[in-house]
């Protein structure tokens, strides 16, 4: 079965990332009023030369962009962090 | 006048505004929350909008900054970004160089 992460993954492939780590991070937040719409809480990592010479707000505009039809309703909250592998 | 008008003017009229889920006092989510511990440390006061008050606010302040998420900080009118990126910048400095000259 494809899970929610791994949709995730497969949408930011197409950075190119030197890295790329997706965690469900929804089990920690079950029951909590935002999450009863049963929207998914996940961690996202990615290292990617995509990201060189872009602020945080572009990096993490880039990434919107990619998941933009599964949020809020499948993803209810997304904590990213968004390097160039000199950053890492 | 228009949601984006209201959200316009009032990012403009207050020169740190926090958009968040709850008050500052009883936060509803783990994100803002966070959001308004870092603008406690850097020590200064600002205007906290409960988007879970009104939904046309909560819609429309992702419009406004093209953002799908909330919290979302605005400093002098610009937007600055979300928790993750309000911890990046307060990690680095540069928040609290942002805030600068701001009453606290």
């Amino acid at each position: 079965m494809t899970t929610l992460a791994d949709e995730i993954r497969s949408r930011l492939v197409v950075l190119a990332p030197e890295a790329l780590d997706v965690h469900d991070d929804s089990a920690a937040h079950a029951g909590h009023a935002g999450a009863a719409a049963g929207g998914g809480h996940f961690d996202v990592l990615i290292v990617s030369d995509a990201f060189a010479g872009l602020n945080a707000l572009a990096r993490h505009r880039k990434v919107y962009a990619l998941l933009a039809d599964l949020m809020p309703h499948r993803i209810h909250a997304l904590s990213l962090k968004a390097l160039t592998p000199d950053e890492l | 006048m228009s949601v984006q008008d209201t959200i316009r003017q009032t990012v403009t009229s207050n020169p740190v505004v926090l958009y968040m889920k709850g008050t500052p006092q009883f936060p509803m989510c783990g994100f803002s929350a966070g959001a308004v511990q870092i603008l406690k440390n850097c020590g200064v006061s600002f205007a906290a909008v409960n988007v879970l008050e009104d939904p046309e606010v909560r819609q429309g302040i992702k419009e406004f900054a093209n953002w799908p998420t909330i919290p979302q900080l605005y400093v002098k009118g610009e937007f600055v970004g979300g928790s993750d990126i309000m911890k990046e910048l307060f990690a680095s400095g540069e928040l609290q160089k942002m805030l600068e000259g701001i009453e606290g």
